[in-house]
């Protein structure tokens, strides 16, 4: 060894490297791990293809008829959904006129990816939600520029399902805010207000309430006072939103640090200035998690309102699965209202998380 | 919440028992220009919405019966979805005119809670459903079964008390959930499913793959029987209500048909030339217009032409008419005489 040798670079095994490494690191990196590792592949393998066979490979895409749609298949008979689309899709509303809840349906859409984006966070977003709110209105009830008059019990479907949970968060939400800040409020009476209202309501089932909207209001009420259906249940779910909005609101409260405030008083902010300006746009960020939580929340509870008669979009399903001419497809049905719910609720989810990344000021921990 | 809860139910029940409404509904119902009826949020046959969303069902052709007889047209109607727990909340208050929703009519319902049965549209009762290849043909040959029903309604003790009756032992699964409940007899963990004979009819013809694989038995333990219901206060009302109903059932009795009826308005019977207004009297007795049986004949239909098209044998429900057969052919289908 007289000359220096460059050393050999030994290399660590090759099982604990590349593809290999990363499967024996995540799967089988003990005994416990490879059991729940061979028992998932075994659970993917049972059901995985079994579905896919079902849903896509022997599946029937369309069918004049029942009947036809069951001999052809071996599988799900997407047919129903096809023949069913519209009744789901649009509840009750009158055939000939489904193009206005379909475009109610696109305004919404719309208008919900427009307020997404953070250059159109201007005052003129709330002018724009006026606007499309009162092309809604119109377009559902009619009855000017030349379209027939649909009333409300006639509503059903996505549209319906999108009103409640829309309208729902739009007016829970500021109320929540006020409900938290009174809570948290030095005034005594409003203090004891807030904490009666959202203890009474989040103390009761949603169901409950939308039951006593229905059933035991209308008997308070004097005969041919009658006020509609949609609006009580609307009402009991923004009252219920706010409820726990208020509570998430308030947790945001509560989590920014003492100095905040201290810093806002210092520089002689008025109560109001200091909230809009310095408290909320902090508290609201740090509780973007579970914020859209309960929103994701409620716009799923919409679907209670089953039990009060309405038909939205889970109902007007239920509604379409009795017709005897297209029997025993709910599990075909479902799976379609299922994939609606999803993409909507993944949305908000994904919207959520783009949020908070963008807004990070370097707060977290 | 508990007592405000507790005050809120008083106060219901004694807003209930108040006879709150004076003979306003058919002048509400005639200015408004339409009659509002309270029915299902979908129960095969009786009142589902098709595909294009329109209802059809022997309930809702009962409403549109009585929209034939006080305007003449069969399609001034507004049906309102009612769930069951809603529905006599929903007459009560006066958001419906009408409930025409498979309604058992008890005294009950008639007394306390201040009703008026106004005739049977439907005579229902608690049925057994068995699969083809047992071969049964009558529910006394079910000594053994095994029989999956609901726990906690009427349906479970009138089972025990039928098979009490008869002297036959039976296994039951009582299973809580009506969809658990059908999913295990058509999984065969039980030979017989056990509850009302429409609700049998309209399981077996949307739930199974191969509705002819089941057979629902002759026999009916109970009586449950449906049809309109009107709050108390406007026998007036009730009065339409009623004949409408009957009309159609008279119709039937009379051979009339809604294809037939232009020519048996040339009849020379007595019966039938009161009852289609040839001879008038009758529409303005009930404070209708003479033709208002014509009207619901032609629009609608007799009460047989309405069941075939929602309930029989041409449907995917495929019922017998069985009780709801005219008298004269055995069953208890008897229209009260329109003279």
């Amino acid at each position: 060894m007289t000359a220096p040798t460059a050393t050999t670079e030994l290399k660590p095994p090759a099982l604990s490297q590349g593809w290999l490494g990363w499967i024996r690191e995540n799967l089988f990196a003990g005994p416990f791990n490879t059991l729940l590792t061979i028992l998932t592949v075994w659970l993917l393998l049972a059901t995985v293809p079994a579905f896919i066979d079902w849903a896509l490979l022997k599946a029937v895409w369309s069918a004049p008829t029942a009947s036809v749609c069951r001999e052809a298949a071996g599988g799900a008979c997407w047919a129903f959904v096809y023949e069913k689309h519209r009744l789901i899709l649009f509840g009750l509303y009158p055939f000939e006129e489904h193009w206005r809840p379909m475009l109610v349906v696109v305004i919404f859409l719309a208008m919900i990816g427009l307020s997404c984006l953070r250059r159109f966070w201007t005052v003129w977003l709330a002018l724009y939600w006026i606007v499309a709110l009162t092309a809604v209105g119109i377009l559902m009830w009619g009855g000017v520029l030349g379209l027939t008059y649909v009333e409300n019990e006639k509503w059903g479907g996505l549209p319906l399902t999108l009103i409640l949970s829309v309208f729902g968060i739009a007016f829970a939400f500021p109320l929540s805010i006020l409900l938290a800040l009174g809570r948290r409020s030095n005034m005594p009476a409003i203090k004891a207000l807030c904490v009666i209202y959202i203890e009474l309501i989040r103390g009761v089932p949603l169901i409950s309430l939308l039951f006593m909207a229905s059933v035991m209001l209308p008997l308070f009420l004097p005969t041919g006072v009658n006020f509609d259906k949609l609006l009580r249940a609307q009402i009991a779910i923004i009252l219920f939103a706010a409820a726990y909005l208020a509570e998430v609101v308030r947790g945001g409260l509560q989590a920014l640090p003492k100095g905040q405030y201290e810093a806002a008083d210092a520089l002689g902010l008025a109560y109001w200035q200091k909230t809009g300006l310095i408290i909320l746009p902090q508290a609201l960020k740090l509780v973007i998690p579970p914020l859209v939580n309960t929103f994701i929340g409620i716009f799923k509870d919409t679907s209670l309102v089953v039990i009060i008669g309405l038909f939205d979009l889970l109902n007007s399903l239920k509604a379409s699965l009795v017709d005897p001419a297209w029997p025993g497809f709910s599990a075909e049905g479902y799976i379609a209202v299922s994939l609606i719910y999803f993409a909507l609720c993944y949305f908000m989810s994904k919207y959520s998380q783009a949020l908070e990344a963008r807004l990070a000021t370097g707060h977290k921990r | 919440m508990k007592e405000i809860r507790i005050a809120a139910m008083v106060a219901a029940a004694l807003a209930v028992s108040a006879p709150a409404f004076a003979g306003a509904t058919l002048d509400a119902v005639k200015q408004r220009g339409f009659v509002t009826c309270g029915v299902s949020t979908g129960v095969a046959g009786f009142s589902n919405p098709d595909s294009a969303g329109k209802w059809t069902g022997i309930d809702v052709d009962n409403c549109r019966a009585i929209a034939a007889a006080l305007f003449g047209d069969a399609e001034k109607v507004k049906l309102v979805p009612t769930t069951a727990q809603q529905r006599f909340t929903a007459l009560q208050s006066g958001e419906v005119d009408v409930l025409t929703r498979n309604t058992t009519q008890t005294l009950q319902r008639d007394t306390a809670l201040g009703f008026n049965a106004a005739g049977v549209n439907f005579y229902d009762g608690q049925g057994f459903m068995v699969p083809k290849k047992l071969g049964v043909k009558s529910a006394k040959e079910l000594a053994g079964a095994t029989v999956c029903v609901q726990p906690g309604t009427t349906t479970e003790l009138n089972l025990a008390d039928y098979f009490r009756a008869n002297r036959m032992e039976f296994k039951p699964v009582v299973i809580e959930k009506l969809d658990e409940v059908i999913a295990a007899f058509f999984s065969g963990r039980c030979d017989v499913f056990t509850t009302d004979a429409s609700q049998l009819a309209s399981v077996r013809a949307t739930r199974t793959q191969n509705p002819d694989d089941y057979v629902i038995l002759p026999e009916l333990i109970s009586k449950e029987p449906l049809g309109p219901v009107v709050r108390h206060g406007d026998d007036q009302w009730f009065d339409v209500v009623k004949w409408s109903l009957i009309a159609m059932i008279e119709a039937e009795e009379l051979g009339i048909t809604s294809k037939n009826v232009d020519e048996m308005a040339k009849s020379t019977n007595p019966n039938i030339q009161r009852f289609l207004g040839v001879t008038p009297g009758m529409g303005k007795a009930l404070g209708v217009d003479e033709k208002w049986a014509y009207n619901i004949v032609k629009q609608v239909g007799n009460y047989g032409e309405s069941f075939e098209r929602n309930l029989g044998r041409s449907t995917p429900i495929k019922l017998e008419r069985g009780k709801n057969a005219l008298w004269t052919n055995g069953g208890l289908m008897y229209a009260l005489p329109i003279r």
